[in-house]
């Protein structure tokens, strides 16, 4: 394959080294242990659960005496039955963990069976009997603006005075476009296994972003104090989002299960219950209206956004607001309305998907200056330039951050003369010119993401940290792991800072009863947060170490040393793992906690403005495409990514990130569909018709490259910068290369919705045809 | 001979037999439930994910060497593990050994992230690494198209991919090098082939696995309601989907009869339990227009275990493959009792569903006419994605032409109608016409009264006619001068 692959290496420590994921060895052979592959204890129940068949229904009667009569049956779990709150919403409490007398959304679980197997549970499930008295459905955002249907009351975000620029803007385009949600299709789905233990405490196995939410929500449900249940996870096969806030469901069913029979019990959903049960990304109807000059300069804009939150607000508060947050992009917006509604829909509760909202926002700037480039004829590139945000002057947002560390004109121009941008541009045109059918496409798009939660509280980690007599380490912190290669990260920068080899440390489950409190791995922020706490925690050992030898050998602590698994003590030279034994022989703690709260941020929600990021992190990418005219199938032929890291913590990882980032979002624009039928029933609940990337649809030609030397001017750990989120975005040059290889003319501007598929395409081809 | 009901297969070099096996148990449920080997993972249940991918080996036909292919193990009922050797992700590293090659590269190039899908992976690679010494990307494509990665992107996976064949030589064990005979393996699995009928009772439920042709004829007869199983990728799911309770399964994978292959002077026969993936390889030896369909067809694990009698039999309107037989003139051969009798499959679909198969009765054999000198035959198939999708909508075509006129047309569309169907208005509207632009915009209108499709998730209906309509407009740009190209094929590397 022609992939070539640009990994920047540091220096000779383990931070900056692109070791593999601390866990590869074990993922390859198949002993990498997932929630269900634990140990199951005896007597252990298998759950299954009873879902609502209906959008929105009154509950008129409930028959489950054929559920409790099915082979195997042991008991079954309804709301009437939860000791605590009957709620698993994270932010507002309007999400019941069972429906009681309405249901809202076909899936909304009703009750839980709990079975000796697995098939026993989820054969029972089905046999139950549940009459509806059908009330009015609520199935699509704009009808719910109609009928003013909102999870969450809208919100405006103004800065200047949009509607005098528009109404003087030389040049005007407005539009509606419809951008699709994603289900996250983490490979493995969720599951959770509560145990319960002595004294009415109870230990959960979570597959889930953010164990302190569902110990939270797990003890409220079941009328606990937090210090009675604890939450483990080791590691997620994949979460991207999904399992922040949904994981809590699942585990507040198994735990009031376990309550109720007083057996451990697993619920583990199978894959088509999983889609229809649990939320994706927020599908948006965009409606703008761009005010601009000749040159192409955005005068005034105004966003009126649409989303589909389904029937709770679930993370649609925070997600919609990101959305208004990345509505510029990379561009300064002088003039600028953006109004956002949040609307309730009787579809499952939209939540968390990489990028959280901020792809959507980017989704409309990026279709609004494509268009201005069309109106005018010009390459897009040329129209980007124009409105990139300045370095002195045009560098303050709509929320009123200034942007202190832009470099995007700096990837531009590297990526421009990497990808040989212009030419090629130039030979797809005269391609195109002789080729009525297959027609290609190129597209260059930003990226500017802010990084920190926008909620300030949520900014704080911590990590604990045990030095043992014989010198290795166990490592604790609050992330976790879900492929992203946060604990290798982690491990990393513990290891440099003790000066030992990265095999001397393990890198331990999260879990609530190590470091309460945590935050979800979640807004990109996990290494930032986790590998400060990690460091400050190691930090503190160290000097204790330090302090030890000085005394201990009379020297000076700036005379000691710490290098290569050894403590350089004035002349003597001990192993780390001595000087560590001098330590415990004198009494001093090997064990350390570390807390860490991301500076500087402020930031105002009732006004939208402040400072919501701790700084931003940037790229771009230039995709080519092929697209068939006639079937409306295309390919990707050559992707050229250059992205910022900062610094980074370990380029291998950040390198997945970034690829793997990429493809998931090109599934989103382009093969990944969700359809729902006109009873509110999801028809792509499987892979047989949820189609994500496969293997083939990788570029042939495929070229990533970390920025070099970009140091992140924000004081993060090493200067790196976060990677999680950002270069899913560069996914929108795949859709505008799409969008360019169907303009017939360099003015055409082709109506083609987001996903892309042949479908879609096709339907964009016929529309523009008949302009 | 094991125990009446016993069912015997081999693991990690040990014969292992199990007994009193509920017959739709899947080969996952017992890996992971019953061995508590949970190296291999569950993500769909329904084998297109790939995370559960298996290796099986098992004896060829003339009993004297490996056929070794990855198989979905979670639609794969266990009985039909009898005889053949199971490989797992496990299997690779007995004991705690070092990474096998494959396990290595996919750590060297970063291949996993959550790691959930990795094992699946490896095990598609490993059967890679076993049947091709040198693949090209558009062969790795193809070997992991019926893995999904969520986390990577895939460039690092295909990277392995790659890298896997390095430090390989002269490595005694077979499992650790590509290719290679394994008399010890062969020698195991003869000495648990089975002669005779395998039959299993559990709590009621029956499944039997005939071997010989005439004993199947025989029980399809005695049990004409019972379910007839050949691949299981389709009646594995209405175990682990539909939570079906089968009663009776009578499983033609191992009758010899239905597992030959052979050329005869005027047909391709092949047998009604020959897998995909065989008959595949045939059909396209002489029909190479179907190449890129079949490549779209399903994935290699489906196809490894699927066959196309099951294709045929169970007769869904999206199926792929019916459009270009039935263009064809392709024949079934049936079997009821002692009775045989050849159907066309043109007229083998009576309703959504519904077929001309009688109680008792099953396809023999698939015979396919050899192409004609003349005759230009093309499948096209349409979805949204590339591998591993259901078409929304397929053709099949099969054009004879005279000094530019239509001398016979033949059109068959899946995606458009209760079963697949012929376009007989389109057909003939094109034929006796001249091959023109103007004649086939005819035939696109003819579409219209052939076919009234529905929306469902695929394609709404009326993109649905539209595609067919331009799948016929790029068939016909494709017999002109050089012909067009398609974006499947466009720009990628072999």
């Amino acid at each position: 394959m022609d992939a070539s692959v640009s990994l920047p290496v540091r220096r000779d420590t383990a931070v900056g080294a692109p070791l593999p994921h601390d866990s590869a060895h074990l993922h390859v052979s198949g002993r990498a242990a997932y929630t269900d592959d634990l140990p199951e204890p005896r007597d252990l129940l298998h759950l299954a659960v009873g879902m609502s068949t209906m959008a929105h229904a009154r509950v008129t009667g409930m028959e489950l005496a054929q559920v409790r009569a099915a082979p195997g049956v042991v008991d079954i779990c309804v709301a009437a039955d939860i000791a605590g709150a009957n709620n698993c919403g994270p932010i507002v409490a309007d999400e019941p963990v069972f429906a009681t007398e309405r249901v809202q959304y076909v899936g909304q679980p009703v009750f839980v069976v709990a079975a000796s197997t697995v098939d026993a549970a989820r054969k029972a499930a089905r046999l139950a009997s549940i009459q509806y008295e059908e009330l009015e459905a609520i199935l699509e955002p704009l009808t719910a603006v109609e009928k003013g249907s909102f999870v969450l009351p809208s919100e405006t975000l103004v800065r200047g005075d949009p509607d005098s620029a528009l109404a003087s803007a030389p040049h005007r385009v407005q539009r509606r476009v419809s951008l699709g949600g994603q289900d996250q299709f983490y490979l493995e789905g969720h599951i959770a296994m509560a145990i319960p233990e002595e004294d009415g405490c109870l230990l959960v196995y979570s597959s889930t972003q953010h164990p302190d939410e569902v110990q939270t929500l797990v003890a409220r449900a079941t009328n606990r104090s937090a210090k009675n249940v604890t939450v483990i996870c080791r590691r997620m096969g994949g979460a991207f989002g999904g399992k922040e806030s949904q994981a809590a469901t699942i585990a507040c069913i198994a735990a009031l299960a376990a309550d109720k029979t007083g057996r451990p019990c697993k619920l583990r959903l199978d894959r088509d219950d999983d889609m229809i049960m649990t939320g994706k990304r927020h599908d948006f109807i965009i409606d703008y209206d761009v005010g601009f000059d000749d040159s192409g300069r955005i005068l005034g804009v105004a966003f009126e956004l649409a989303s589909r939150c389904g029937m709770s607000a679930d993370l649609s508060g925070p997600v919609n607001d990101r959305a208004m947050f990345h509505c510029d992009n990379a561009y300064f917006l002088e003039n600028v309305r953006i109004l956002s509604h949040r609307c309730k829909t009787n579809t499952v509760s939209n939540t968390a998907f990489r990028g959280f909202g901020g792809p959507q926002g980017m989704f409309a700037i990026e279709y609004a200056i494509e268009d201005i480039a069309r109106k005018l004829g010009k390459d897009p590139l040329e129209i980007r330039r124009r409105n990139f945000y300045g370095k002195s002057d045009r560098n303050v947002t709509h929320y009123k951050q200034p942007v202190e560390d832009n470099i995007i004109e700096e990837i531009f121009d590297q990526l421009t003369a990497s990808s040989d941008y212009c030419k090629r541009r130039e030979e797809i045109r005269a391609f195109n010119k002789g080729s009525p059918i297959l027609k290609r496409g190129i597209s260059m798009t930003p990226v500017k993401f802010g990084i920190s939660f926008t909620s300030t509280v949520l900014n704080q980690a911590g990590a604990l940290v045990h030095v043992y007599k014989d010198g290795t380490v166990q490592l604790n912190h609050g992330g976790t792991e879900m492929g992203q290669g946060l604990y290798i990260k982690v491990a990393q920068v513990v290891a440099d800072e003790f000066q030992i080899s990265v095999d001397r440390i393990r890198i331990m489950a999260a879990d609530t009863s190590k470091v309460p409190n945590a935050s979800a791995t979640a807004a990109s922020s996990g290494a930032d947060m986790n590998c400060m706490a990690a460091q400050r925690a190691a930090a503190k050992i160290r000097m204790r170490l330090v302090e030890v030898a000085a005394r201990h050998f009379s020297v000076a602590e700036a005379d000691i040393d710490f290098r290569d698994n050894h403590v350089t003590i004035g002349d003597r030279q001990l192993k780390f793992a001595e000087l560590v034994q001098l330590a415990w022989a004198d009494r001093v703690s090997l064990s350390a906690a570390g807390f860490y709260k991301t500076p500087k941020i402020n930031y105002d929600r009732d006004t939208f403005s402040g400072r919501p990021f701790f700084y931003f992190a940037y790229g771009a990418a230039v995709t080519e495409v092929v697209v068939d005219m006639l079937t409306g199938e295309n390919r990707t032929l050559r992707v050229d990514i250059l992205h910022d890291c900062g610094e980074s913590l370990n380029p291998a990882m950040d390198l997945g990130q970034i690829e793997g980032g990429y493809v998931q979002g090109v599934g989103w624009l382009t093969s990944e569909e969700l359809w729902w039928n006109e009873r509110g029933e999801l028809g792509t609940h499987a892979p047989s018709t949820y189609k994500i990337p496969t293997c083939s649809d990788l570029a042939p030609d495929f070229r990533v490259e970390l920025m070099q030397s970009v140091a992140n001017r924000a004081d993060t750990i090493y200067r790196s910068k976060a990677v999680g989120e950002p270069p899913l975005m560069l996914a929108l040059s795949v859709f505008h290369a799409i969008r360019d290889a169907i303009a017939t003319t360099d003015t055409c501007m082709p109506e083609l919705h987001a996903p892309a598929t042949p479908e879609a395409i096709l339907r964009a081809i016929g529309a523009a045809s008949r302009e | 001979m094991s125990k009446s009901g016993a069912i015997r297969f081999v693991l990690d070099g040990e014969i292992v037999e199990v007994e009193d096996v509920d017959p739709t148990r899947t080969v996952l449920q017992f890996l992971r439930e019953d061995l508590r080997r949970t190296g291999t993972k569950e993500g769909c249940a329904e084998g297109d994910c790939g995370t559960c991918t298996v290796v099986v080996a098992e004896l060829n036909r003339d009993g004297d060497d490996l056929t070794v292919r990855a198989i979905n193990s979670c639609i794969q009922f266990l009985p039909t593990l009898d005889g053949k050797e199971l490989i797992t992700v496990e299997s690779l590293t007995p004991n705690g050994a070092d990474l096998h090659p494959v396990q290595k590269a996919m750590v060297e190039e970063h291949g996993s992230q959550c790691g959930f899908c990795t094992p699946g992976f490896v095990m598609s690679m490993f059967a890679l690494y076993k049947t091709n010494p040198n693949p090209g990307r558009q062969q790795i494509d193809d070997a992991l198209a019926g893995n999904l990665c969520r986390c990577t992107g895939y460039r690092p996976i295909i990277a392995a991919a790659n890298a896997m064949y390095a430090e390989t030589q002269d490595n005694d064990d077979w499992l650790r090098r590509p290719g290679g005979i394994a008399p010890e393996r062969v020698a195991r699995l003869q000495q648990i082939r089975r002669g005779d009928t395998l039959e299993i009772e559990h709590h009621g439920r029956r499944f039997f696995a005939p071997t010989d042709v005439d004993a199947l004829a025989r029980i399809c007869r005695q049990y004409p309601e019972a379910t007839i199983l050949a691949g299981g990728t389709d009646v594995g799911l209405w175990v682990t989907k539909q939570y079906r309770e089968l009663d009776t399964i009578i499983y033609t994978g191992r009758v010899s009869a239905l597992r030959d292959l052979r050329v005869s002077s005027t047909h391709l026969e092949i047998g009604g339990a020959v897998t995909l993936t065989d008959a595949i390889a045939a059909i396209v030896g002489h029909y190479p227009g179907l190449d890129e369909m079949f490549r779209r067809f399903a994935s290699p694990p489906i196809r490894n275990a699927g066959t196309l009698g099951g294709n045929i039999a169970n007769g869904s309107p999206i199926g792929d493959s019916m459009p270009a037989l039935m263009v064809i003139d392709t024949l079934l051969q049936l079997r009821c009792g002692d009775v045989e009798r050849e159907v066309s499959l043109g007229d083998f679909y009576l309703d959504y569903q519904v077929n001309d198969l009688q109680p008792g009765e099953f396809i023999v054999g698939i015979k396919i006419p050899l192409p004609a000198a003349d005759a230009i035959v093309r499948s096209q198939k349409w979805s949204k994605r590339f591998d591993q999708d259901i078409s929304a909508v397929c053709t099949g075509y099969r054009l004879v032409l005279q000094d530019g006129v239509v001398q016979s047309f033949r059109m068959a569309c899946a995606g458009l109608a209760a079963t697949v169907k012929r376009a007989r208005k389109a057909e003939a509207a094109l034929t006796g016409q001249l091959w023109s632009e103007a004649s086939v915009e005819r035939a696109c209108k003819q579409l219209e009264k052939d076919f009234s499709p529905i929306s469902d998730m695929r394609a709404s209906a009326d993109i649905r006619m539209l595609a067919c309509q331009n799948l016929l407009r790029r068939f016909y740009f494709e017999t002109q001068g050089d012909g067009v190209e398609t974006v499947y094929s466009y720009g990628r590397q072999r």
